[in-house]
């Protein structure tokens, strides 16, 4: 690669956002020129973004297309890359944004300012995935607030004005002790370079690694969420518009997770194995007591909303497992929820737009009137349950399979999750799609149209080829989590060299 | 001239002499000018700020050089301080004429006397004895009261000029009695006398006193807790573009005098300010976040803003490191070029000729004017903190400084006060972009929107552009010692 692949591939978006800056100001003209640019930016984009796993070595740990160039005076570098943990979350990006405007293809308010919005936001998690510097990694983490917030404020529902400040200052306020943490490794380790911090073992004395762990994590925590600040997640998912919800779900939610792999457990392994129990407990919690909520849900938004971070409850749990499977299992959760969540909020957006409400109660037998929605929409029912087959299963059976070495009680309760999960999920559909078509509102329901049908069809795809076929995903990221587990083994055998030193 | 100004070794001082030239020059101009000379002497002064400027930054040597026995110093860090109080100035200027036309204010005086403030800033900046800070300080002060009061005939401007003058008076007495204090102990007025008594002796309680006093008073010219109250009062009252004048220059001046002070002869006593630094600091922050919530008026609403604003500047004095001078001066350029923004966008709001000065005002103004709505969002997001904009990075810089020195309490309160502010700004940006149009503004007067327009494009490009501004403000900060 002799042109930097990850520049273009971060910044297409923006010049697709900037060229719509300075389209003409007639509104159904430049509504229609909105979506066709944004739709084609981002499918050229998905396209450009497809030669990054094609220059990738699988078997090779490290970082790879990196790019370098000075920046902020010294401070720091603008430094991108990608390994195989960032890979995936990368594709999925790129996967997903021609997606998110086909499925907002009905939006008709301010439909410029719209795609703009949206354009600029793939821009921002993208370059959060492929930042190799700590500072760069910040500024692009906290900048997709103002995009996302305004999505959510301008073309949300209801309650959007109280959704969209919860979410912004909620998310606000868990980075800002990050920052402080970010400012204090510069001190100490005299660079903001992430490649160099992970390949110095033992960067930080292990009390400094407590401290700054936990800044890292109540940002990361929010970020996830975790219980018990996952309050805004369901506000924000509900108020938002179909293509943020999915956004929100199947990207935002994934920069925890990408966190936790790229700062907490590499940089901060002492801190990572103390803290292990402490954060088994929040994810058994957040898996069993989320999912209880979510069964009590009336919302379809909502009711999923409370499912992900159920499911993210089993990605924490993996992680901190430390083990090759939990870590394996919660990347594989991560894509895999990025699908089927991200499909799930498009099927509930593919009623609410003919219904315009989102309560489970104004639905019922849906499928007979629209029996293409009901075997989609089941299929991605069974994937969220995580039934063998889908990629839900993967996941969630690998985080298992890694937290059961160590901790079998973490397992064991973690496991009722998944019976819980498909007490929400087959209820949820029981009660919008089968039953007899008894409301007379919903007699005159069309079925998806072409339109919808290809918004979801290519996740459908996906889910199942994942679902029987994990090992593309698998083999990207094992090279990278090799070199992960190795420093956190590490870290292990010199805490034990010190517990035998005090004895 | 050259000649004679190195004979009466003044040639360092040559910009200030000049300004003070041209100012008298156009006061004569104004009054024995026959017709209404508002637009004349307006012009004539923005060109006299841009000869100056000139003056300073190829007219004034290079490294340090001081005049009048050592009385005055001119370094980098006066320099690139002195340029951007002339440029506020210029730009507060520029941003008033049609402004104080409107409201048949433009009386030709007013430029004069911000000329006559920017002397006393350039002054204040160059300080190098306890003498020329006052008079420096004085010459600002005595000029920033009549500015304040400048409409006189409305209640609201005539009290806030004159709670301004009376707490400034009280403030500048204290700062006095404070230097008689610091030179009765130490024995000298000149600041590199004073830092080697102290180096020599340590503090004193006398000194002690001086310094706390000193302090005050700077305190009440940065517009810093608990030396605040003036502010609201004087940004409300005042016309618009005055406003933007107090919220801009005189506090790139206050603070740099600041600096100058604390780094400078009570360097040896780091340890004695600090903490008063870090309690003034904290609860500007605090009350910056906390107070700004409640307010309708957004001349208000950015009186707290500015008043938190200057909590962070002093978090990288606090430091009391390089890295901290650093921070506070590349803070100040940020606000600096952030607030005439904020305030060309505030003067854009006029209904039928009128303006209007309510939050509620901006309703819905994405969807009435696109450009003024982006860029007053954007300059909101920068004021707030929220990267890639502009003051996220003159945050970074001072909380950096603060880290480094191990001030975890002022750092984590910091960051979480800038939080609560987050509110306040989105609070602007909601009004802006989710809320139903009210009806549309005027059309926005060229030079306003050009303003606007550029500090809008400042904060969106600093990411990119900052490596020659980091260089200078390290070069400054450097040239202290």
């Amino acid at each position: 690669m002799n042109w930097p692949l990850l520049s273009v591939v971060t910044f297409l978006p923006l010049v697709g956002a900037l060229t719509l800056l300075f389209t003409g100001s007639d509104e159904a003209a430049s509504s229609r020129r909105a979506r066709y640019t944004a739709l084609w930016t981002t499918l050229v984009t998905f396209a450009v973004s497809i030669l990054i796993p094609m220059n990738f070595t699988m078997a090779e740990p490290g970082f790879q297309l990196v790019e370098s160039h000075a920046w902020m005076g010294g401070l720091a570098t603008y430094k991108l890359g990608v390994d195989g943990i960032s890979m995936p979350l990368v594709m999925l990006t790129t996967f997903l944004m021609p997606i998110c405007i086909l499925a907002s293809w009905h939006v008709d308010k301010r439909v410029r300012e719209y795609m703009i919005a949206f354009l600029v936001l793939e821009t921002l998690m993208i370059g959060v995935f492929v930042a190799l510097d700590l500072v760069l990694f910040y500024v692009l983490f906290e900048a997709g607030l103002i995009p996302m917030f305004l999505i959510i404020g301008i073309w949300g529902g209801p309650r959007r004005v109280y959704a969209s400040f919860k979410f912004f200052l909620y998310t606000l306020l868990g980075s800002v002790l990050m920052l402080l943490a970010i400012i204090a490794m510069y001190w100490h380790a005299g660079t903001t370079d992430i490649a160099t911090l992970l390949s110095t073992p033992n960067a930080f004395p292990a009390d400094m690694q407590k401290w700054l762990w936990l800044a890292f994590f109540a940002s990361f925590a929010v970020k996830m969420p975790m219980w018990p600040v996952h309050t805004w997640l369901p506000d924000a998912h509900v108020e938002a518009p179909t293509a943020g919800s999915v956004i929100l779900a199947a990207i935002l939610l994934k920069m925890g997770g990408y966190g936790f792999l790229r700062f907490s457990l590499p940089m901060f392994p002492d801190a990572s194995l103390y803290f292990q129990n402490f954060v088994y407990v929040l994810s058994v919690v957040a898996i069993v007591y989320t999912s209880l909520v979510a069964l009590m849900q009336e919302d379809m938004k909502k009711l999923i909303a409370y499912s992900s971070v159920a499911h993210m409850g089993f990605v924490t749990m993996g992680i901190f497992s430390l083990t090759r499977q939990g870590i394996d299992g919660a990347m594989f959760q991560m894509i895999s929820h990025g699908l089927v969540s991200g499909a799930l909020f498009l099927c509930v957006g593919v009623v609410y737009d003919r219904m315009h409400t989102r309560e489970i109660a104004a639905y019922g037998g849906l499928v007979n009137r629209m029996p293409l929605y009901a075997a989609v929409f089941m299929l991605f029912t069974m994937a969220n349950v995580g039934l063998p087959g889908s990629s839900g299963f993967v996941g969630e059976f690998l985080t298992l399979l890694g937290t059961f070495q160590n901790n079998t009680w973490v397992a064991f309760i973690a496991s009722t999750g998944v019976i819980l999960s498909a007490g929400y999920a087959l209820w949820l559909y029981r009660r919008v799609v089968f039953g007899k078509l008894e409301k007379s509102t919903l007699t005159w329901m069309p079925d998806m149209t072409p339109r919808e049908l290809a918004t979801l069809a290519p996740l459908v795809v996906l889910t199942l080829f994942f679902g029987v076929y994990p090992a593309p995903i698998l083999d990207t990221v094992a090279a990278s989590v090799e070199g992960l587990l190795k420093s956190v083994q590490v870290a292990a055998a010199h805490l034990d060299t010190i517990t035998l030193t005090m004895k | 001239m050259m000649t004679f100004l190195q004979q009466a070794d003044a040639a360092a001082a040559a910009p200030e002499i000049l300004l003070a030239v041209l100012a008298m020059v156009l006061l004569m101009l104004g009054v024995f000018s026959r017709r209404e000379a508002y637009t004349t002497v307006a012009s004539g002064a923005v060109i006299a700020l841009v000869v100056a400027i000139a003056t300073v930054i190829w007219g004034t040597g290079s490294g340090k050089v001081t005049a009048f026995g050592g009385s005055f110093i001119v370094d980098d860090f006066a320099r690139l301080m002195k340029v951007l109080a002339m440029g506020g100035s210029a730009i507060a200027i520029i941003l008033s004429g049609r402004f104080l036309g409107r409201v048949g204010m433009a009386k030709f005086e007013y430029p004069v006397i911000i000329l006559l403030a920017t002397t006393g800033m350039m002054m204040m900046i160059s300080a190098g004895d306890l003498i020329s800070l006052y008079m420096g300080l004085e010459l600002q002060s005595l000029a920033l009261y009549v500015v304040a009061a400048i409409n006189r005939d409305d209640a609201k401007s005539s009290e806030a000029g004159l709670k301004y003058f009376v707490l400034g008076a009280l403030s500048s007495g204290m700062l006095l009695y404070g230097a008689s204090l610091v030179y009765g102990f130490t024995g000298s007025t000149q600041f590199t006398a004073i830092a080697a008594t102290l180096g020599a002796t340590g503090s004193n309680l006398g000194v002690l006193f001086g310094l706390v006093f000193i302090i005050s008073g700077l305190a009440f010219k940065v517009s810093a807790v608990p030396f605040h109250m003036w502010t609201p009062d004087v940004y409300e009252g005042a016309p618009t573009p005055v406003t933007a004048f107090f919220a801009a220059a005189p506090k790139i001046a206050a603070m740099a005098l600041f600096i100058r002070v604390l780094t400078g002869p009570f360097a040896p006593v780091v340890k004695d300010w600090q903490q008063i630094v870090v309690f003034v600091s904290l609860a500007s922050m605090v009350l910056g976040a906390f107070a700004a919530i409640g307010q309708t008026n957004i001349k208000r609403l950015l009186a707290y803003s500015s008043i938190g604003h200057m909590g962070y500047a002093l978090v990288g004095l606090a430091a009391g490191s390089d890295e901290g001078v650093q921070g506070v001066v590349i803070y100040m350029l940020i606000y600096l070029l952030t607030t005439v923004g904020v305030f060309a966008c505030v003067l854009a709001m006029r209904r039928q000729g009128r303006a209007v000065e309510s939050i509620s005002d901006l309703a819905g103004l994405a969807r009435t004017n696109k450009g003024l709505a982006f860029v007053f969002s954007m300059l909101m997001f920068s004021l707030a903190g929220i990267p890639p904009l502009a003051g996220f990075f003159g945050k970074l810089f001072v909380f950096m400084a603060a880290v480094k020195a191990g001030l975890w309490a002022l750092a984590i309160i910091g960051v979480i006060a800038s939080v609560v502010g987050a509110y306040y700004y989105l609070r602007i940006v909601k009004t802006i972009y989710f809320d139903e149009p009210a009806a549309a503004f005027d059309d926005m007067d060229g030079e306003v929107k050009t303003i606007a327009y550029a500090s809008g494009i400042f904060s969106l490009a600093f990411v990119v552009i900052a490596q020659p501004l980091l260089s200078l403000a390290t070069a400054a900060a450097m040239s202290l010692h």
